[in-house]
């Protein structure tokens, strides 16, 4: 095993985009990735994507990819983990360099979700789920993270809006964000006033869906030492699964995946949850982002909303999370958002995130939830 | 297209049928080939009594493709007596009466229809037990 560098990073916005399809969305954030990392070739293509057989009736992204990207013959394949197939991808492409398989991988998450009636797409996302125990009765995602968030309320006794923090942090960031799908900073009053989507979810606890792709290239960690840049180091890698559906756990109320993952990549780093300087997280619904707090260490059982009702999650405070908009603004291209994760963290390690710019950015998490927490991966980022 | 898909689930969908662990005697829904429990293999066959208790609850508005003729509608985590958890909807109750504890039992109700002239599928819904006489 050998250390692995992040070269090069590459998105493009979040949003609906008519007039750009699946294909040339990946190839924009491709691109702009390889032409960022100052490499015309790479060796392999690894493509994050939960939903193109779905909703664009399109497979085999692998070729298709590394075909308009000008790679060919390159080896590439598309992975799927629902939400998290862009870490996945990432992950893949850390594993192919890492064993020495690789020396320059790139692995692109791509999402093109609005070309389709919402009730497609609603039917479509529901696939990360159990089809036939969960699926079949009519449930759909938001249904399934509101059954989890309505227990979570009831066994620990916070109120709605104490969830409210989480949603006003992310649309502060997003607000400065051009890449964000929601650029709009919101108040507490519009949060409990929020359109009720699924009781508990409101609108302002769900994160958009949207269009979009992002890419990182990965290479050996000796190849960036001579680079004027900030270096990025990855160092942490790690996945882990849970049940498919929400009901086989034994505590629906805990992210089992997101503690295994991520208790790994601290070993990996040789680090602690105190020493991560900020957390790109999977905010998909305002409870993931407590229950993601509470399985890596960051909170007690129990306790995630109290960081953000103390202020620590804000932007130069304790522990900065959704730090480019999260989910929440930023935007959720499923197969695309771990992807989108990594990137926002390398900017900030890069000192490249503009306005939304840490002061204190050595050590960044990123952990993408795949399902309504069936597979999760944590990776760990920084500057070398 | 997905007329064998559905009979292989007729008798966890009409029945509730699971498995008994041989090994650790935990109770499982739906069956499956090894134990979550114990991690050895279960096989015997387990007919679950259909009573249970909401552990949580939503009501859907926006329904995927295929259920926007029954939306609104009540789903639930229903926690069974002998133990598991299952994920279904909630029948016969106003949406509005249903709270976290609340003593439901099992019903066979139609789950979808595909259209007019398509496939029905039934299986297991669970309403708010009736009291006895």
């Amino acid at each position: 095993m050998r250390p692995v560098a992040v070269l090069g990073i590459g998105q493009t916005a979040v949003g609906e985009h008519w007039e750009r399809s699946l294909r040339d969305l990946a190839t924009q954030a491709g691109l702009a990735a390889m032409r960022d990392a100052g490499l015309e070739h790479v060796q392999a293509v690894f493509v994050g994507n939960m939903l193109s057989g779905l909703l664009t009736r399109q497979e085999n992204l692998g070729a298709l990819v590394a075909d308009w990207l000008g790679q060919l013959p390159a080896e590439a394949f598309k992975i799927e983990a629902a939400c998290a197939s862009g870490a996945a991808a990432f992950r893949v492409a850390h594993m192919a360099v890492s064993s020495g398989e690789v020396d320059v991988a790139l692995a692109v998450g791509v999402e093109k979700m609005t070309d389709t009636t919402s009730g497609e797409t609603t039917a479509a996302l529901a696939t990360a789920s159990d089809a036939d125990y969960e699926l079949v009765h009519g449930v759909t995602f938001v249904g399934l993270n509101a059954l989890v968030m309505r227990r979570y309320l009831h066994e620990f006794g916070w109120k709605h809006t104490d969830f409210a923090p989480f949603s006003i942090n992310a649309h502060a960031n997003g607000a400065r964000n051009p890449n964000a799908r929601l650029q709009e900073p919101i108040s507490e009053r519009d949060y409990t006033r929020a359109r009720m989507v699924c009781d508990p979810i409101n609108l302002l606890d769900a994160s958009p869906i949207g269009d979009g792709a992002a890419a990182a290239v990965l290479v050996p960690a000796e190849r960036v030492y001579d680079r004027p840049r900030a270096r990025v180091l990855v160092a942490g890698s790690a996945s882990a699964t849970d049940t498919l559906a929400v009901h086989d756990r034994k505590d629906p109320l805990f992210l089992s995946a997101a503690y295994h993952s991520a208790r790994k990549a601290y070993a990996q780093a040789g680090l602690e949850p105190a020493q991560i300087d900020f957390f790109e997280l999977h905010d998909a619904f305002s409870i993931m982002s407590a229950l993601s707090l509470e399985a890596c260490g960051f909170a007690e059982r129990g306790q995630g909303p109290r960081l953000g009702l103390e202020g620590r999650i804000r932007l130069q405070q304790a522990l900065p999370i959704s730090t480019q908009g999260g989910l929440k603004a930023r935007g959720h291209p499923v197969g695309a958002t771990g992807m989108y994760q990594l990137v926002e963290v390398v900017q900030q390690l890069r000192g490249e995130a503009g306005p939304n710019q840490l002061e204190r950015a050595r050590v960044g998490m990123a952990q993408n939830i795949g399902g309504s927490g069936a597979m999760i991966a944590t990776h760990i980022l920084r500057v070398a | 297209m997905d007329i064998p898909r559905n009979w292989r689930l007729r008798t966890q969908r009409y029945a509730l049928v699971g498995e008994e662990c041989d090994h650790c005697h935990s109770k499982i829904f739906p069956p499956r080939d090894i134990c979550p429990d114990c991690g050895q293999e279960a096989k015997a066959h387990f007919a679950f009594s259909g009573k249970g208790e909401v552990y949580s609850f939503t009501v859907v508005h926006d329904p995927p493709t295929g259920y926007e003729d029954q939306a609104p509608y009540a789903i639930a985590l229903v926690k069974l007596e002998e133990g598991p958890i299952v994920t279904a909807q909630l029948t016969d109750v106003d949406s509005a009466q249903v709270a976290i504890g609340m003593p439901v039992e099992m019903v066979t109700r139609k789950l979808r229809a595909e259209g007019d002239e398509g496939l029905i599928h039934y299986g297991y819904k669970f309403r708010p037990t009736l009291a006895r006489a």
